[in-house]
């Protein structure tokens, strides 16, 4: 076994391509087993589904990070402060009944572009008597403005600047994100770069009573894969669509051809009704459509990913690959070496598993290999067709999702592209394997 | 019969096949006795039904099989009682091995030859790998392979070495019985010398028996006891070797004998005239009478089966 793979390691060489794609192929599984560990599958499903309360701190559709290298204007990366992750930013004295908390935010805006979107958001914790909190932003050249006076309501509390008429009168109607950053009288406004400071201060009225803030001043772009319209990270999906990718693409792959080879075998080898049986259900299966059976699996039974994958192999399993097994199988069964085998007494399954298999293992592992991206091309166009796992973040229901958001006509390409491009270069890494397989494994190839 | 005891006994095995044509008679109606590591070899033409006897006796059965019956005994088992399964599980390599006609094929091209050889061990008797290697090992130092080629694919073999392959995967599970089926037919001459050497010291070390059946006079000498000639599916002589190199009975052994080129001999070779008859339709009376040079009258009828100074010939000459 080992001087077998050996050679066909050293054979491999000469196809460079296979080599690329065989490196990309185990870069792709090495991210399978990476992502489960480090983002677990609870992890994911909450990071995917948590709702408002997991996202709330990300912009709303902005395109990856790295745009900003293709780009002269700098886009506004998002900036997130707070006294919940950072309690040193509280200065509080007593006054009164309660305390007095000043915190003070101070960062630089080196960008070229306007924010998002801002945000600051208040945790109270009081029993009777709210705190009141009041904003103060002081802008690089001195200038200095308050943004928001309001009394603490419950357990968490958001201001978005842009939707208080307040803030936005004492403005004069240019959104707060723009006004606050710009350089005074300029049309188009103009970002002013510097050192910005958003004082906050609050005054409670009980003992216990304490205040938390978090400013939030939601970028243009974010991290590697930016973000969809319910502001979650696509790059969760992204990364968990490579093990259940690889998961799908693999056990389809390898499923369907082997139970396929398997299958052939037997009614080979039993020949009589066993035979006739798996013929029949060959023909049966062959004129059931794909498409419509797992869209009825998917709307009326259940649209898990295992269920699914299940389906799939079911339908692709007597599929009319079948029967081209069977025709290898029925020369192989005339060969002396059986006959020889049946001569020593072997039993028909162990005929079946040491005679029969492996004398076609070479002819079946190239397309092995190629079968997989069908098969992960399957689960994606099945999310598009809306039978995607409804838990799973997979490229498929990023791709989905992009779609049904319209996401290319509000020019947001990378939603659409990042999935795309990770399928593309997964089929054509397991392509350009396959293809050198093949050639490997069936010489006669060679002189075409 | 010499002085050992019947180690496997045939009578009247039948094996008819059904074909477009008719039935075909391929075996029809066989006698047969082996003894104790007694060397039988079966001789006949290409078509007589030798290789059909062996398949018989080993209960290999193509589908189109049209009659099977008869008995045999080996060691005093009945084999024709027993159904498939037991017949795969009790009698299959572990009484009966087989070396067949076309050794070259009959190596599973993608074991290696020790895997290979041990299968049967293995499968039939139970044997841990590590033991049935060894006895593996044994076994190519006695048929003569280097034992290197265990590790080696069976296309990496010459000829001779597949065929002695073959011998020692027959030996693996220490049958009573070897069937031989044209153990030599595509090896050239040495080879097969060399072999039947193998062959007559593997018989007088591991004491087995062997049926050898084959179309080559000349080698089939080398290690019969007992030679049995068969035409159109039925044994026309059964003798012990040395009488029967000597003087055979029966016209057609004559003139299979009188075929092989001797040293001593001068002269032309003769050859039997005609063709052997299709197995499906047989003209009355001796099968062979239409090629005999000493046919009669009494050839119109069917021979008697004779027995005389413990040879067995069918012929209407010995009546």
């Amino acid at each position: 076994m080992r001087r077998w793979l050996r050679d066909l390691l050293k054979e491999l060489r000469y196809y460079p391509s296979a080599l690329l794609g065989g490196s990309i192929i185990l870069i792709m599984l090495g991210l399978s087993i990476l992502v489960p560990i480090r983002i677990p599958y609870s992890e994911a499903v909450r990071l995917w589904r948590g709702g408002e309360e997991v996202w709330y701190r990300l912009p709303r559709q902005v395109p990856p990070a790295w745009v900003n290298w293709f780009r002269r204007e700098r886009l506004a990366d998002t900036l997130i402060f707070s006294t919940r992750d950072q309690p040193s930013l509280k200065r509080s004295q007593p006054a009164g009944e309660g305390r007095r908390i000043e915190t003070e935010f101070i960062f630089d805006y080196p960008y070229d572009t306007f924010p998002q979107e801002l945000a600051l958001y208040i945790w109270a914790q009081f029993q009777e008597k709210a705190p009141f909190v009041t904003a103060t932003w002081k802008t690089p050249d001195g200038r200095s403005l308050r943004i928001m006076e309001l009394r603490a309501e419950g357990m968490k509390q958001g201001f978005r600047f842009a939707q208080d008429r307040r803030l936005l009168q004492r403005l004069g109607g240019v959104p707060p994100e723009e006004a606050l950053f710009a350089v005074p009288d300029t049309s188009p406004p103009q970002v002013r770069k510097g050192t910005y400071r958003l004082r906050v201060e609050a005054v409670t009225f009980e003992p216990d009573s304490d205040v938390d803030v978090e400013f939030i001043a939601y970028g243009q772009v974010y991290g590697w894969a930016g973000t969809d319209r319910y502001r979650r990270d696509l790059g969760v999906a992204l990364l968990w669509g490579f093990p259940v990718a690889m998961a799908f693409g693999l056990l389809g792959s390898v499923g369907t051809t082997l139970i396929a080879m398997w299958l052939a075998a037997v009614g080979v080898w039993f020949r009589g009704w066993v035979d006739e049986l798996i013929q029949r259900l060959v023909e049966i299966f062959s004129i059931i459509p794909f498409l419509p059976v797992l869209i009825l699996v998917g709307t009326l039974y259940s649209r898990s990913l295992v269920v699914i994958l299940g389906i799939s192999i079911l339908l692709s399993v007597f599929s009319i690959t079948i029967k081209n097994y069977r025709a290898i199988f029925l020369q192989i069964r005339e060969l002396p070496y059986i006959e020889a085998a049946q001569a020593y007494g072997a039993g028909s399954w162990r005929i079946i598993l040491r005679y029969l298999l492996p004398r076609v293992l070479p002819l079946v592992i190239p397309n092995l290999v190629i079968g997989v991206p069908s098969f992960v091309f399957l689960e994606a166009s099945l999310a598009v067709l809306g039978l995607g796992d409804p838990v799973l973040p997979t490229w498929g229901k990023v791709l989905d999702e992009a779609i049904f958001s319209g996401s290319l006509l509000q020019g947001s390409y990378y939603w659409v592209l990042e999935p795309a491009l990770l399928l593309m270069v997964a089929g054509l890494s397991f392509s350009t394997v396959g293809f050198a397989l093949d050639r490997v494994f069936n010489p006669r190839l060679r002189e075409i | 019969m010499t002085s050992s005891k019947a180690l496997l006994q045939i009578s009247n095995l039948t094996l008819h096949f059904r074909t477009r044509a008719g039935i075909v008679r391929a075996v029809d109606g066989v006698d047969l006795e082996v003894g104790e590591n007694e060397g039988l070899v079966i001789l006949g033409e290409s078509g007589c039904g030798k290789s059909s006897l062996g398949r018989a006796i080993l209960r290999l059965l193509p589908r189109n099989v049209a009659a099977y019956h008869g008995s045999i005994l080996l060691d005093g088992l009945d084999l024709m009682r027993l159904d498939d399964e037991s017949f795969r599980r009790e009698v299959r390599w572990k009484l009966i091995s087989l070396v067949p006609q076309a050794a070259m094929n009959a190596f599973n091209p993608v074991l290696r030859v020790g895997d290979q050889i041990v299968e049967p061990a293995l499968s039939q008797l139970g044997m841990s790998r590590a033991e049935a290697m060894e006895r593996a090992r044994i076994l190519f130092r006695l048929v003569g392979i280097p034992e290197a080629f265990l590790q080696r694919y069976a296309f990496e073999l010459s000829g001779g070495m597949r065929q002695r392959a073959a011998i020692a995967m027959a030996l693996i599970t220490s049958p009573r019985l070897i069937l031989l089926d044209e153990p030599t037919s595509a090896l050239d001459v040495l080879t097969q010398a060399n072999i039947f050497n193998k062959l007559k010291q593997i018989k007088w070390e591991l004491r087995v028996s062997f049926i050898l059946i084959t179309h080559d006079i000349a080698v089939s000498s080398e290690l019969a006891d007992r030679v049995a000639v068969m035409y159109a599916g039925q044994i026309v002589e059964l003798s012990d070797a040395q009488r029967f190199f000597r003087k055979p009975l029966h016209p057609y052994s004559e003139g299979l004998l009188a075929s092989v080129p001797r040293l001593r001999h001068r002269g032309e070779l003769t050859f039997i005239p005609g063709r052997p008859p299709g197995l499906i339709q047989f003209p009355p009376g001796c099968r062979f009478a239409d090629r005999c040079p000493l046919r009669f009258e009494k050839c119109a009828q069917d021979p008697p089966v004779i027995h005389r100074e413990g040879r067995m010939v069918r012929c209407w000459l010995y009546e």
